[in-house]
Parts: structure tokens; C-alpha cells; sequence
């Protein structure tokens, strides 16, 4: 690779507009920085706090539910939370928390100093804070977005004047998610260009760990995915505002098109959801039960699979729609079809279980915990692939039951695993692992005793997305249990903010290498210097930092090496050993990219913009314009790396 | 590390948490709920239980052995310092992944053949002995006429027990610049047959039959807005004779008269549901053969629910709806008029407040006039 | 030193190759910088384009599918029976459209040219074609906007019928990626002018073109799709 500099002609000064920030400590810092790992930081709070505001939507809708006929919620405000829940999980939990490991651990993994691009990093975040800041301002501006997270057209893309849909819940809605896309886009084109770019030398793409896969997977999921679901809200906000006739079936438009252009972003949503999950659970079960993944390359190319075949099976959300025999038969049998590779990534999971030396950490008890309540939602998804059942089963709670068995079951279960696995890595301490014992059993029952019932509910008749039902139809004692399960995870959670304050008091020290890892995150302090890596690793295997510690004797048995390796001369174990010990003070050398305001500039425009746009006002739209014009000038003027 | 014993102990509690939950779940009630897909009462529904049991039973199968499989290693494996520290490293077996590819693959092929010929045998058109029925979708009621028969009636589809009847489901009405068309609904009897989508714009139809008379009940399944909850509705399948009667029955006139000889209201409660309160702007209540914007409510009293279904037709309960509808059940219809002119009427508006302009307000007398009237309209 | 890389944005990967013999000193100290291998540590670690490039070939995949989802919503709704309103054949004029759609295609010409220019060092020749291409992207907003008026003179807007709906927002969308393409050009043009843009930044130009390109053939599929494609 070779390095292009800059030469500056001497005559001339760069017109800054603003000067540059200097900090990389300090509370102001946060704002202006583009460092990876506390962008991290900052996607993994937000998204723990949305996940805290998504799971209060949640209580209050089972308090609702809790008995028939429930007065708690009118069927406004019920219609209101189901949605925010909904949407804020998928796109302001699930994603960003994705983001935030991805952030924090890809280029420690592939043993890089930061991303391709650490001011678009930061900006990715503060857009979709802004988003999601923007979005929940709808509840204090007149109504929150109300047509269910997938807003299904018409109801959502009649104009304000039709009555379907009072309010302008649904314009803070599209606008909103497609802010929320424009961060996920630029933060996945960011990811897959440090991963293909970026990787420390003899890092080839079948020596990657399998998270690091699965975030490049991930990314171009997002950069496909994304722009159908841009096209898709462009009109539904078109259709309310400018009475464009995209869905107006009485003038020949055709709501299933929005369907199709929804699906085709919303298949391939939910394994952008939930691959990361698999691959840090990937990267847990290894780690505890001190052996390889088993079948690595398999589990490699059964994601790339599901990547590809994800995008074949999007209207298996529409079996009820009247598509036609012919056309569900072939989705039915394509969603059959992508069973498979989701199967074989959960007996490589098991394999890797077998045999091996397990220690029942916190972190892996959640990712075994993934593999059994990940297995149940599959299951219950192969159900649904049954064509004429799934005509039972959609839009009852059956399918509730399904999607929160693989997102809850399965991607949340994996992010508290990576939790517990990573936080002394990031913070320099341990979460306390009883705590941690305690805060999975509790998510454990909590969660099968919320979600089991919803399977019976649902086959037994009840509707989803109903904001009361009578009495009378045997579905007030599985409500009441529910609802009961529903305050068990809310405990569950609490438990994990307490163990996160409780730990921090705390403070038990974490070393550079507390699990006996495998990937290159555990060959550096903990926390990191903000430089990463003294050097640049050479990588000389797949887990290459368990390679510096263990080989295999003849029968394949771990045989642990000279501490210090003091045998190995090798450039790849120097290395390693001056990263190892490198503190803050030996970075002296490296320049890192330095921090900047604009990325929290001309994201702080997009809101702007947002707000001309759902009340087609100028006045926010100059302010708007200007931040962002402004912002993006400014930044592209500006050098990445300024010169000392 | 936690020891064998209360480990075991917690997976007990996991274990009895969901025997609780299974055995909740099996109340009389629930079964007998009317609304229950597992309670097949029709060809449909029957063919999709029979798929439906066998695959439900191999999931649950896997499912369990999975869940023992990840137990089971996690504590046989279990780290024992001294005699298993450093494992041996299995890096992969092709023969097992082989093995484990195909035999989900072959499970799915069983699972799949009849999963095709049932998608087919249910999407056959039931042919012309089929009784025709349409069923429009709007918010938040639904509205059954009998093209053949030329009857229109809401809430409650009376079908004959033992032939299937083709429902053809339309989001719109009207042709041309006149057209007018609501949002999605969803049609789901589940006793009788899947669900199928009311769409704008797209004739879709599905067939139900009931094996034998009775009562079974269905529900909007697509979210349709503020009171997508509340858009019930019951089949009620009668003998092959009973049917016929009740036929002969809807196509009579009113059973009192809305209008005299001379074109005016027959009565002082026809003149409050003509003049006074306009509620034949949105309802027909002397001719059962024609669709307006609200329910036809010609022979209301012939039905044994209103308000899609939500509640018994009962004096009380229409005293009630008529003065202040909104309060029962949600609806966006403040302060509206039809034909729509500022506001349009999703939903029957409330006489007690926001009233729609330019209309009165309504005293519990002049309701109680309008129920009993509505209550003679057998 | 490591150098200082403004064109990645990123700090510099100066890690020797995997046998770089002789490069590496025994003992390493953090701050050491071990000279970089060319000709080897990239091969397996690193695709050979540069970052920039790589990021803007994949924001322009996903355009594609942007685009792709209004072009397919257009064909969707094209045929689409019983629509009244003026159609395609009302309003469309092929000989006008061509012109417009010839001189955008010039514009990619020029844009070609201008990278030439600045790759070799010249200067003078590169603001001159990057006007040019900015002029011709200008005229041909313009002849959007006389259509775009000349057809709503004749009775088609965006709630006339599907037609209006889906070819107006299409190549509405069109027009503001132009638009945008526009402005970014004429400030690469304004650094140039300062002084600020020279040889070695010729890839932020090679981007900015590859923008533009795309942009050009997206118009190319829609002309084809929408203008030339016979009307049932």
C-alpha cells in the first residue's frame, strides 16, 4: 500500500473557520472525538439507554394487557407505544449496539489504529442520536409515530386530511428513519472499507474472527438494504404530504408495493440484527470452552449464505396478501432453504462446546443462552415457512412470540454476553460476575415466561398489535403471565444497570488478557491506549494472540508456551510483546486522526432539515441548509490528521 | 463456578416455569374460545391443522434436544482444573458438517411436499356450487353482502353450514373518479381457514366452510388504525333450510317503515334518524339490498351483535352507542360530516360532544326513542 | 516521522511485511517506525483501491438500488390500467430529452478530461473542463426544469396519475443528485482556484468523477427505460 502526502503550497494558509479541537480527554472531548473506541462508548450507552425507553414502551404494554378490556393506555397512546417500541428497538437498539461493538472491536481485531474513516465514524453516530432525539420529539409535538414499525400503506400514506392516521406521527416517522439510514449507510461503507483495507499484515480474510466477519457481512447487508427502505418512506411521506398517487389505490397505486419495497429491506434487516450476535457468540464460546470454533470455515460461509439468501425470502412476510400459490410456494421453500446454513452454524456452535474445558462465566452463559433461545425461534420460523400454517400464526402473537425468541432470545442474550466478555477490555474492570449470574438466570426465566405464552396466545386466536381484548376467550391468565414475565426482564435489567455502577465502584482490574483470549482485542492493555497498537501486528495464523500463548501437540492437545515467549525470535512475538506492555506515554510517535466539530455539526443539521420537512416550514430549513453546507465545507477542507 | 446441585436446581425452576405456562394454557375457556385455530371446525382449517400438528411436533422435538444438548455439555464439559485445562483442539470434521447439512435439508424436504400440495389444494377456486359472498373491510366494521342474493348486512356473515362459500375481499367501492378506497384489513375466521389480507386495489378472496352449523369467530388481523382491536366480527352458519329462511328473511322491506306514503318519516324516531339527527346520510335502514357509508342497518335487529361485534345488540348498549358511539368504541370522527366536507367520519360520531356541525345534541329521550325503533327492525 | 496521510484520513499502517528480511530490529520499542515493504504486507490485508475510491464505488452500489426501486416503481406503474391524465406520449419529447441527455453524456466527457488534466499536472486545462462539466450538468438541470414546467403547462403534476407520481419524484431525484454533483464540483473547482487542490489530490477529483459517471449512467437507464422504451 502506498501512502500519498499531502504537500501544502507554502504560500498560502488554510482558511479554517473554526479551530480545530485539541482535546482527546475530558468531557468536551466526547463531542469532537473521531477515536473508534469511544465512538463505541457512545453508540453502546445510547443504545442501552433507547433499549431502557423501548422496554418501558414494553411494560406499559403489558400493564395494558395485563387484564381485558384494559383502561391503562386509551387505544391512541397503546397504538403510539406498540409502534415506538417497535421501531426504537429495531433501529436505535439493535443497530447501533451492533455498531458499537463493531466500532470498538473491528479494527482491534484486524489489528488497525481506527476506522477508514473517523470523521464519517463520528458522524454515523450523532446522526442517529439526532434521529432518534428527533423521532422521540414527536411525543411532545402533537403524536408520535402510530402505524406500527413497519408502516403498512395505506394507513400510513393517507394525507393527514383522510383520517386514517391523524396526527403527524407518521412523517416523524419516515423522516426519521431515513436519517437513521443515512447514518447506517455512511457507518457500514466505513466498516467494510476497514475491514478490506485496513488489516495488519498477514491478516487474509479466512484469518479474521468470525465477529469481524460477520460486521463485513453485516455492512453490506446495510448498504443494500437501506436505500429500498429510503425509496419506500420517500413515498409514503410523498403520498401524506404531496398527494403523490403512489399508494392511492383508488387512482390504481398499490399499498403491496410498499410491502415489497419494505420486505426487501426487512428481510435483510433482521440478519443485519442478528449476525453480529452470532459472531460474538462466535467468538465467547471459543474463548470458554478453550477450543477453536468449530468448523470455522463453515460458520464463515453459512453467514456469507444467509447473506446472500436473505435477500430471496422477503415475502414471507406477505403469505396473507394473496400473492398467489405459485409465488409463496417459492418463498415458502427459499425461506425453508435458508434453515439450513442457520442450522449448521448452531451444531458447529455445539461442536465447539464438546470436548472442551468449560468455564461458566456470565458472558457464556448468555451465549449458551443464545444457542438454546435462538434454536426455539428458528424453530418456530421453519413453523412459519409452513405456508398454509403461517396463514394461522402471522400478525397473532404466534409470530410476536417468534421474533422476540430470535431477537430478545437470541441478539439481545448476545449483546450481555458481549457485555460481560468485553467490558474489561474496554473499561479496565470487571463486571462482578455474581451479579452477572444473578442478572442472567433472572433474563432467562423472565424472558421464556414473557414470551412462551404469546406462541399459545396466538394459535388460540389473539391478534397482535390489538390494544385490549375481552373477556371470556382464556386469554386473560397467559396475559396476566406474561405481563408478570414482561417486569421480570425490566428486574433483569435493572440488575445489569446496577452490576454496571456496582462494578465501576468496584473496580476489580481487568489485565490485557483476563479470558485467555484468542483475537488480537486481548494482545493490548486494558483499556487500550488510544493508539491501539505499539506496532502493527503481524498476524501469522487465525487466532493468531492464542498462537503467541499455545500450540498443539501431536494429538491436537493445547500445550501452553514459555510465558514471555523468550523462545520465539519471531518479528511477529516482538511485536506482540511491545504491544502488550505499550502504556498512553509510548505513543509519543504515532499521529492519530485528530478530533473535529464537524461531524457533530452537519449532523446537528439533519433534525433541522427534518423539521421543514414534516411541517413545511422554511424557517427550519435555512438554519438547516446552513449547518449542514457549512459543516460539510468546513470538513472537507479540513486534513484528517492535523500537522504538529 | 456455581455447583452441580443448584445449577440443577435453577434449570428445575426454568422447567416448572414453563409447565406453568403449558398448563395455563389449557383452560376450557381458551379451547372453547371460538377463535381457536387449533380447534379446526371446517375442510380449510382441518387441512392446515393437519400440517400443522405434524411439523409442530418435530420443532418441539428439536427443539427439546437442542435445549438438553446445550445442558448437557455445558455441564459435562465443565472446566476441571488438573485433569481437562487444555482440550484437545478440534478444528472441524467434514463428515460431521456434511451430516449435519444434510439431515436438516432432508427434514425439510418431508416438510415441504405436503406443504406445497396443501398451498395448492387450499388456493383452489371452490367451484360454481360455492355460495358468493363480498366482504368489504373498512374502519373499523366490516360489511358481508350477498352479490346473488342481493342482501347487505355487517358484523355477522350467516353462511350455510356444509358448502364453501368463495369471500371475495375489497378495500374500495365505487368505480372511476368515485372510488374510494380504505386501508388494509385482514379476514381471519380461524376455526374455518387462514388468514387472507383485505387490500386496496387487489381482488383477493379465500374460501370458508363450516362443517356444521354454529357460531365461529373472526377477527381484523392487519393493523387498521385507532380501533383495529375492536373490528370483530362472527360467522354464524345455519342448516341448509335455516339458511334459506334467513335469506328470504334480509330481503323483506324494513319491519317498520322509515318513510310514510308521502315521503316523509313515518314516526317521531324516524323523524330524529332522518331530520334531527341525519343518521340516514351515513345508514340505510329501509332497504337491505343497497351498501352505504355506515352499516345497513335494515334488519338490525336480526343480528345479535353491533359495533363490529364488540357488543350484545341490547337496549342499553344501543341507548348508549347512539348518544355517544366514540365512547365505546375509540373512533377519529370529532366533530365530522358526511358527505366529508372539512372533516371526514372514520368512525360514527358522538351526539354529546363534538357533535357534527350544524346538528344537535342528543337527550337520553330522543336515544332511547332511536334505540327501541332500531330494536323493532328485526 | 510516520507520514502524515490526509488523502486516507486515516493514521498510517506502518507495519512491516511478513518476511521483510532484515527490516526488523531485534528489540522494538513502541514509537519505532519499521519501514514499510511495498511490495509486500498488502497483498492479503488490503484490496488495492484506495480508501476513498472503495467508500465511494460502495455508496454508488447502494444508489443503484435507490434508484432501482423508483425505476422499478415506474415500470410497475406505467402500464397500470384506467389511469386518466395525460400520458407518456402526451407529454414526451424524444428530440428534446435527447439533446439534454447527449450533453449530459459530454459532461462525463469532460469530467474524463479534467481528471487527465490534473493527473498531469495541468492546472489550467483541469478547471477548465471541470467548468465544462459543470456548465453542461447545468444545462441539462435546466432542460429538466423547461420539461418538468412544460409538462405541468400541459396537465401533468405529481397527483395528476401514477405516471405523474412515479416519473416526476424519479427523475426529480435524479435532477438533485445532479444538482448536487454540480456543487461539488464547482468547489473542487474554487480550491483549485486557491491553490488548493494540485497533483497529488487528483483521486479527490477521481472520486468526484466517479460520482459523476454514476450519475450520468443512472440517467442513461432512466432515458431508456422511460423516454425510449415503446409506450403500450
Amino acid at each position: 500500500m502506498t501512502t500519498v502526502t499531502r504537500s501544502l503550497p507554502k504560500t498560502s494558509t488554510p482558511a479554517v473557520p473554526l479551530r480545530r479541537p485539541k482535546a482527546t480527554t475530558g468531557f468536551w472531548s466526547w463531542f469532537t472525538t473521531v477515536d473508534h473506541k469511544k465512538i463505541g462508548i457512545m453508540y453502546g450507552a445510547a443504545a442501552l439507554f433507547f433499549f431502557v425507553v423501548a422496554g418501558v414502551e414494553a411494560l406499559l404494554i403489558r400493564l395494558q394487557l395485563a387484564g381485558p378490556n384494559g383502561t391503562v393506555l386509551t387505544a391512541s397512546q397503546y397504538n403510539t407505544m406498540f409502534t415506538m417500541h417497535g421501531t426504537t428497538m429495531v433501529f436505535f437498539v439493535g443497530m447501533p449496539m451492533a455498531v458499537a461493538f463493531g466500532n470498538y472491536f473491528v479494527p482491534l481485531q484486524i489489528g488497525a489504529r481506527d476506522v477508514a474513516f473517523p470523521r464519517i465514524n463520528a458522524f454515523g453516530f450523532w446522526v442517529i442520536a439526532a434521529g432518534g432525539i428527533f423521532m422521540y420529539s414527536s411525543f411532545l409535538l402533537g403524536g408520535a409515530p402510530n402505524g406500527g414499525w413497519f408502516g403498512y400503506t395505506p394507513l400510513t400514506s393517507t394525507p393527514i386530511a383522510g383520517g386514517a392516521l391523524p396526527g403527524h406521527g407518521p412523517d416523524f416517522w419516515a423522516v426519521g428513519l431515513v436519517m437513521l439510514g443515512i447514518g447506517s449507510t455512511t457507518s457500514a461503507i466505513n466498516f467494510i472499507v476497514t475491514i478490506l483495507n485496513m488489516r495488519a499484515p498477514g491478516m487474509t480474510l479466512m484469518r479474521m474472527p468470525v465477529f469481524t466477519w460477520m460486521m463485513l457481512i453485516v455492512a453490506f447487508l446495510t448498504v443494500f438494504a437501506i436505500p429500498p427502505l429510503t425509496a419506500a418512506l420517500i413515498m409514503v411521506f410523498f403520498d401524506r404530504n404531496f398527494d403523490t398517487l403512489f399508494f392511492v389505490a383508488a387512482k390504481g397505486g398499490d399499498p403491496l408495493l410498499y410491502q415489497h419495497l419494505f420486505w426487501i429491506f426487512g428481510h435483510p434487516e433482521v440478519y443485519i440484527l442478528i449476525l453480529p450476535g452470532m459472531g460474538i457468540v462466535s467468538e465467547v464460546l471459543p474463548v470458554f470452552s478453550r477450543k477453536p470454533l468449530f468448523g470455522y470455515s463453515v460458520v464463515i460461509f453459512s453467514g456469507i449464505a444467509i447473506g446472500f439468501l436473505g435477500w430471496g425470502v422477503w415475502a414471507h412476510h406477505m403469505f396473507a396478501t394473496g400473492l398467489g400459490p405459485v409465488t409463496i410456494t417459492a418463498f415458502g421453500l427459499a425461506t425453508m432453504l435458508i434453515a439450513i446454513p442457520t442450522g449448521v452454524k448452531i451444531f458447529n456452535w455445539l461442536g465447539t462446546v464438546y470436548g472442551g474445558a468449560v468455564k461458566l462465566t456470565t458472558a457464556m452463559l448468555f451465549s449458551l443462552g443464545f444457542v438454546a433461545m435462538f434454536t426455539l425461534g428458528g424453530l418456530s420460523g421453519v413453523m412459519h415457512s409452513v405456508v398454509p400454517a403461517d396463514t394461522q400464526q402471522t400478525d397473532t402473537y404466534f409470530v410476536v412470540a417468534h421474533f422476540h425468541y430470535v431477537l430478545f432470545g437470541g441478539l439481545v442474550f448476545a449483546i450481555f454476553s458481549g457485555f460481560y466478555f468485553w467490558w474489561p477490555k474496554i473499561f479496565g474492570h470487571f463486571l462482578d460476575e455474581r451479579l452477572g449470574k444473578i442478572n442472567f438466570w433472572v433474563m432467562l426465566v423472565g424472558f421464556n415466561v414473557t414470551f412462551f405464552p404469546m406462541h399459545i396466545l396466538g394459535l388460540t386466536g389473539m391478534p397482535r398489535r390489538t390494544y385490549r381484548y375481552p373477556a371470556g376467550y382464556g386469554w386473560t391468565g397467559l396475559n396476566q403471565i406474561v405481563s408478570v414475565g414482561g417486569f421480570l426482564v425490566a428486574l433483569a435489567t435493572l440488575i445489569f444497570v446496577v452490576n454496571v455502577i456496582f462494578s465501576a465502584v468496584k473496580r476489580k482490574p481487568a489485565g490485557g488478557d483476563p479470558w485467555d483470549g484468542r483475537s488480537l482485542e486481548w494482545s493490548i492493555p486494558s483499556p487500550p491506549p488510544s493508539y491501539n497498537f505499539a506496532q502493527t501486528p503481524i498476524v501469522m495464523a487465525r487466532d493468531d494472540w492464542w498462537h503467541h500463548k499455545y500450540t498443539e501437540d501431536a494429538e491436537g492437545r493445547l500445550v501452553a508456551l514459555p510465558t514471555g515467549g523468550s523462545d520465539d525470535d519471531s518479528p511477529s512475538a516482538a511485536i506482540a510483546k511491545v504491544n502488550a506492555h505499550a502504556s498512553e506515554a509510548d505513543g509519543r510517535g504515532i499521529h492519530l486522526p485528530s478530533p473535529s466539530f464537524y461531524p457533530l455539526l452537519v449532523a446537528a443539521g439533519l433534525p433541522f432539515l427534518g423539521y421543514a420537512a414534516v411541517y413545511q416550514d422554511i424557517y427550519y430549513l435555512i438554519p438547516g441548509l446552513f449547518l449542514l453546507l457549512f459543516g460539510i465545507y468546513a470538513w472537507g477542507l479540513e486534513p484528517g490528521t492535523e500537522e504538529h | 463456578m456455581t455447583p452441580r446441585r443448584s445449577r440443577g436446581r435453577r434449570l428445575v425452576l426454568v422447567a416448572a416455569a414453563f409447565l406453568a405456562v403449558a398448563l395455563a394454557g389449557c383452560s376450557e375457556e381458551l379451547k372453547n374460545n371460538k377463535q381457536n385455530s387449533l380447534q379446526p371446525k371446517g375442510p380449510a382449517a382441518e387441512k392446515i391443522n393437519n400440517l400443522f400438528v405434524p411439523v409442530t411436533a418435530i420443532a418441539i422435538f428439536i427443539g427439546i434436544a437442542i435445549l438438553v444438548a446445550v445442558v448437557v455439555l455445558a455441564i459435562r464439559f465443565r472446566y476441571r482444573p488438573g485433569k481437562n485445562e487444555n482440550p484437545k483442539q478440534i478444528h472441524g470434521n467434514t463428515k460431521l458438517e456434511i451430516g449435519w447439512t444434510i439431515l436438516p435439508a432432508l427434514i425439510l424436504a418431508v416438510i415441504a411436499v405436503p406443504t406445497v400440495s396443501t398451498i395448492f389444494d387450499l388456493a383452489k377456486d371452490p367451484g360454481p356450487q360455492a355460495l358468493n359472498v363480498v366482504v368489504e373491510g373498512k374502519q373499523w366494521w366490516w360489511q358481508f353482502s350477498y352479490p346473488d342474493q342481493k342482501v347487505v348486512t355487517a358484523d355477522e356473515l350467516v353462511i350455510p353450514a356444509g358448502r364453501p362459500v368463495k369471500v371475495h375481499l375489497t378495500a374500495c367501492n365505487g368505480t372511476g373518479a368515485a372510488k374510494v378506497c380504505n386501508v388494509i384489513h385482514s379476514f381471519w375466521v380461524p376455526e374455518l381457514n387462514g388468514k387472507k389480507d383485505v387490500v386496496p386495489g387487489h381482488d383477493n378472496w379465500t374460501t370458508i366452510e363450516a362443517d356444521n352449523p354454529g357460531t365461529y369467530l373472526g377477527q381484523c388481523a392487519e393493523y387498521c388504525g385507532l380501533s383495529h382491536a375492536n373490528m370483530r366480527f362472527r360467522v354464524i352458519a345455519k342448516s341448509k333450510d335455516d339458511f334459506a329462511q334467513w335469506v328470504s328473511d334480509q330481503q323483506q322491506g324494513p319491519a317498520v317503515p322509515l318513510l310514510g306514503p308521502d315521503g316523509k318519516p313515518a314516526g317521531d324516531a324516524q323523524d330524529l334518524v332522518v331530520n334531527t339527527f341525519a343518521c340516514t346520510n351515513c345508514h340505510i335502514l329501509d332497504d337491505s339490498s343497497k351498501a352505504a357509508y355506515g352499516p345497513n342497518l335494515t334488519h338490525l335487529a336480526s343480528r345479535s351483535t353491533f359495533a363490529s361485534g364488540t357488543y350484545p345488540l341490547t337496549r342499553d348498549n344501543l341507548i348508549k352507542w347512539v348518544m355517544n358511539a366514540p365512547s365505546m368504541i375509540p373512533m377519529e370522527s370529532q366533530g365530522c360530516r358526511l358527505p366529508p366536507g372539512e372533516k371526514p367520519c372514520v368512525g360514527m360520531p358522538s351526539f354529546t360532544e363534538n357533535t357534527p356541525k350544524g346538528l344537535p345534541s342528543m337527550t337520553r329521550t330522543q336515544a332511547e326513542q332511536i334505540a327501541d325503533y332500531l330494536l323493532e327492525l328485526k | 516521522m510516520s507520514t502524515v496521510d490526509t488523502t486516507h484520513d486515516t493514521p498510517g499502517n506502518d507495519g512491516p511485511g511478513p518476511d521483510s528480511p532484515g527490516a526488523t530490529p531485534a528489540r522494538l520499542t513502541p514509537g519505532d517506525v519499521v519501514p514499510v515493504d511495498p511490495g509486500h504486507g498488502g497483498d492479503d490485508s488490503h484490496t488495492g483501491v484506495a480508501n476513498a475510491k472503495l467508500a465511494m464505488w460502495l455508496f454508488l452500489s447502494s444508489d443503484c438500488l435507490f434508484f432501482g426501486a423508483f425505476i422499478a416503481t415506474y415500470l410497475l406503474y406505467r402500464d397500470r390500467g384506467g389511469q386518466t391524465g395525460p400520458t407518456p406520449k402526451d407529454v414526451f419529447s424524444i428530440p428534446f430529452t435527447s439533446v439534454t441527455s447527449f450533453i449530459l453524456l459530454m459532461s462525463s466527457l469532460a469530467m474524463v478530461l479534467a481528471l487527465a488534466a490534473i493527473q498531469r499536472g495541468d492546472y489550467r486545462r483541469f478547471r477548465i473542463w471541470l467548468l465544462a462539466t459543470a456548465l453542461f450538468g447545468a444545462v441539462f438541470i435546466g432542460g429538466q426544469i423547461y420539461e418538468f414546467t412544460e409538462f405541468t403547462r400541459k396537465g401533468l403534476n405529481v397527483s395528476t396519475n401514477l405516471f405523474g407520481s412515479s416519473f416526476f419524484v424519479l427523475t426529480g431525484l435524479h435532477g438533485a443528485h445532479v444538482t448536487v454533483g454540480i456543487v461539488w464540483l464547482m468547489s473542487l473547482w474554487g480550491m483549485s482556484m486557491q491553490g488548493r487542490l494540485t497533483q497529488g489530490d487528483a483521486e479527490r477529483v477521481e472520486v468526484a468523477g466517479l460520482y459523476w459517471h454514476f450519475v450520468d449512467i443512472v440517467w442513461i437507464v432512466i432515458f431508456t427505460v422511460i423516454y425510449l422504451l415503446p409506450q403500450p
